[in-house]
């Protein structure tokens, strides 16, 4: 076991598949030299040369056909957009390519590529550095999305994500990638070393894709989070009083109804949390899946809480996303419904 | 800051390129400058490519008028008898198919197809200089690269009628054929996708330390998308072994050629920027296509990076049976090119060199329709679009992941599968 940053446990995860098998090749802007903005590949051109780990000219559309073909080769590339906003550019290769070339060749080429994207907000990035597409990845059949909450489930998840035959989106929320956040932008950021899921074991192991985890035991509620809104749900649970239960989704597709639906019939009422915009979110896949499965254990209608529907305000961050006294209150109200 | 003084600046206007000629007009195309076949020089593979910046502008070609192969790029062939009666046979066979698979369209037996006429040189050509595990990254008007590499016609007719033996399981649009075994990538209907994912095969080659190449494919239109200057900035950046092929056949859909190239002097010209060796070819002379082709293929074995190839040609038949040529261009302009019929003009030079003959060449004919009318019989046995026999929609659900995750199979238990 170390501590280790989220940073720190994906760099750990390429180390560990680089080290291990000589056809996971990484490239990206800036992640062979410098080791990517955010510093995630750092040292990893250096121990495995720069034909395994390069940097590439600012095209992501040519980063992930570049990517796609590799892959049809034998490769495995895992590929870095530097920032999800940027995936637009790259969109038809992964809509159109990535997803589809396993289905529309009848399995004769099939394309084992990892996409990581650091995404959402809270870093002060502005409109074009804070985004989170996964509703636009999610509703993509072909593809898997995974979206981390911590190092320990950051570097299992991604080590399962390489070893995957199927292209996945590996979402990384750059909120999390020093410490946990509990939507107080003005207090202390606590360090992931002196958090239990800081704690991340050595060498190989992987986080199954398509199975979540019930982060807090509860009876009076279920909330559905990931990523960053993991950790606001939790300070807000206890912000509000309110005995709920937290599952932390890790992958939005496939998605783990069972552990959701196992909550869900327990305590009867759902609150569903995203950082992205509300209209065509991710959560109203999440609604419309529990109303279907759980619709007879419901006591209250499933609520939403999510980002407005804006792009995101750069000045304004602290009142765009949900907090927990947003969600707090949204608590509050889901229990108090008879 | 004082507005422009209008006396000194009039007023803007755009401009939109036109072709030379539109229907009712006289086919003109005095403006192709053909330089005269075997006069364009060969430079060794290895050359550098600031010295060779002419190649863009002209056009390699080697059968001249008397169908004797003349020139450097003819002397650096070394092709036997043999091999150029196969490649007649491939083109003749590539040409014979698309008029069976065309009627079988009009008789509503599939739903869809194109034809290669006037084309068939640059893709039965090119394959002859591939070598086994090399891959393509074809659009759809590359079927001759299939054809040349021996896939069977039958199941380039049961992906056309979407029947129970389609490779594609019905799942692609007809001619998006795909065979992994014979080089050929699966064909995507958005243009120019494939041609940055050829380049990122020949990469991985690169990386491996393999020596097999790839070869990518676009249109003369959909050079004007952002995929293929991607391609070109990652292949020249990484000096990838890639054949970088663009076919200039002047028309993307009724949008001539003029609006895709831009201010550019050819096709070619756009490697020029890159430092990518860019050759333009006539691709209607099977030679001057194989001999080009093979010299780029070196190169790439080499080690020496990509090359670009400018096929100049026509599309003689429309862009798909769903389009009408006739609406946006002379009637007689496919006549009218002057790069003539790339069959005849191979079936001239066998003449000349006497091992082929009018005679033998009508007989190849019906051999082939014969061939072609048999496998198209079996294909037909086993089903067409409306009749017989089709994969079943349970296959729909399959190859969407490797493993059928839970939602899916739900889904399949839903449809009755």
């Amino acid at each position: 076991m170390a501590r280790m940053t989220m940073i720190e446990a994906i760099r750990d995860a390429l180390d560990v598949a680089m080290g291990a098998d000589p056809s996971v090749v990484v490239f990206g802007e800036d992640v062979g030299y410098f080791g990517g903005v955010f510093r995630c590949t750092a040292g990893l051109q250096a121990k495995y040369g720069k034909t395994r780990c390069f940097d590439t000219p600012i095209n992501e559309s040519g980063i992930v056909g570049a990517g796609i073909g590799m892959a049809a080769y034998g490769l495995k590339p895992v590929v870095e957009i530097q920032f999800a906003d940027y995936m637009y550019p790259a969109y038809d290769q992964i809509v159109s390519e990535a997803a589809r070339l396993r289905y529309r060749s009848a399995g004769q080429f099939t394309c084992p590529m990892v996409i990581r994207m650091p995404t959402g907000g809270g870093i002060f990035g502005g409109q074009t550095h804070s985004q989170s597409p996964e509703a636009l990845l999610t509703h993509v059949t072909g593809l898997k999305t995974v979206v981390p909450s911590n190092p320990r489930d950051a570097k299992g998840l991604l080590l399962a994500a390489i070893e995957d035959p199927d292209p996945v989106i590996f979402m990384e929320p750059k909120r999390l990638y020093n410490g946990p956040f509990d939507g107080h932008h003005d207090r202390p950021v606590t360090a992931w070393k002196s958090h239990e899921l800081g704690e991340v074991p050595e060498g190989h192991y992987t986080v199954p894709l398509g199975k979540a985890v019930v982060r807090r035991q509860g009876r009076a509620a279920t909330v559905l989070s990931y990523g960053t809104m993991v950790h606001v749900a939790l300070a807000a649970v206890e912000e509000s009083g309110v005995d709920a239960e937290v599952i932390d989704l890790r992958t939005l597709l496939p998605l783990d109804m069972e552990t959701i639906a196992a909550s869900v019939n327990k305590t009867g009422r759902c609150l569903v949390l995203h950082e992205a915009t509300l209209t065509s979110g991710y959560g109203a896949e999440l609604a419309a899946l529990v109303q279907a499965e759980c619709f007879w254990q419901l006591e209250a209608p499933v609520r939403r809480v999510a980002g407005w529907d804006t792009p995101y305000p750069h000045t304004h961050e602290w009142s765009y996303f949900p907090g927990p006294a947003r969600v707090a209150e949204a608590l509050r109200q889901l229990v108090e419904v008879a | 800051m004082q507005r422009p003084d209008p006396d000194e600046y009039p007023p803007l206007s755009l401009v939109v390129p036109e072709p030379e000629v539109r229907p009712g007009g006289q086919p003109d195309f005095s403006h192709v400058a053909i330089p005269r076949a075997g006069t364009v020089r060969r430079p060794d593979v290895d050359a550098d490519p600031e010295g060779i910046r002419d190649l863009a502008f002209t056009i390699i070609r080697v059968l001249n008028r008397e169908g004797q192969a003349v020139g450097p790029w003819a002397e650096g062939l070394d092709i036997t008898p043999e091999e150029l009666l196969a490649g007649l046979r491939h083109m003749m066979t590539l040409r014979i198919y698309d008029a069976r698979m065309l009627n079988a369209q009009r008789q509503q037996k599939t739903s869809f197809y194109m034809q290669h006429l006037g084309e068939e040189a640059i893709s039965c050509a090119f394959q002859r200089a591939l070598a086994p595990g090399d891959m393509n990254f074809p659009t759809y008007r590359q079927a001759g690269l299939l054809i040349a590499a021996g896939y069977p016609l039958s199941s380039m007719m049961n992906q056309i009628f979407s029947n129970a033996e389609d490779p594609m399981l019905g799942r692609q649009l007809p001619v998006c054929y795909s065979s992994r075994e014979h080089g050929f990538f699966s064909i995507s209907g958005n243009l120019a996708t494939q041609f940055i994912q050829a380049v990122g095969w020949a990469m991985a080659s690169a990386i491996s330390g393999d020596c097999k190449i790839s070869a990518a494919w676009i249109g003369d239109g959909s050079t004007a998308e952002s995929d293929f200057h991607a391609a070109l900035v990652f292949a020249s950046t990484y000096k990838a072994p890639v054949v970088l092929n663009i076919v200039n056949n002047q028309w993307a859909i009724s949008t001539f050629q003029g609006i895709a190239r831009g201010g550019a002097g050819t096709f070619a010209a756009r490697g020029l920027g890159f430092g990518i060796p860019s050759l333009r070819v006539d691709g209607n002379d099977y030679l001057a296509v194989l001999a080009v082709a093979k010299w780029a293929a070196e190169r790439a074995r080499r080690n020496l990076g990509p090359t670009l190839v400018e096929y100049v040609t026509y599309r003689a038949g429309g862009h798909s049976t769903s389009d009408d040529p006739s609406a946006y261009r002379p009637a007689e302009e496919s006549t009218a090119w002057p790069l003539g019929d790339p069959i005849l003009r191979l079936k001239n030079h066998l003449i000349a060199l006497g091992i082929w003959s009018d005679e033998r060449h009508q007989q190849a004919e019906a051999e082939i329709l014969a061939e072609i009318t048999e496998a198209q019989k079996r294909a037909e046995a086993i089903g067409t679009l409306h009749h017989g026999q089709h994969p079943s929609p349970a296959g729909m659900f399959e190859d969407v992941y490797a493993e059928m995750p839970p939602h899916l199979l739900k889904q399949r238990h839903e449809a009755g599968f």
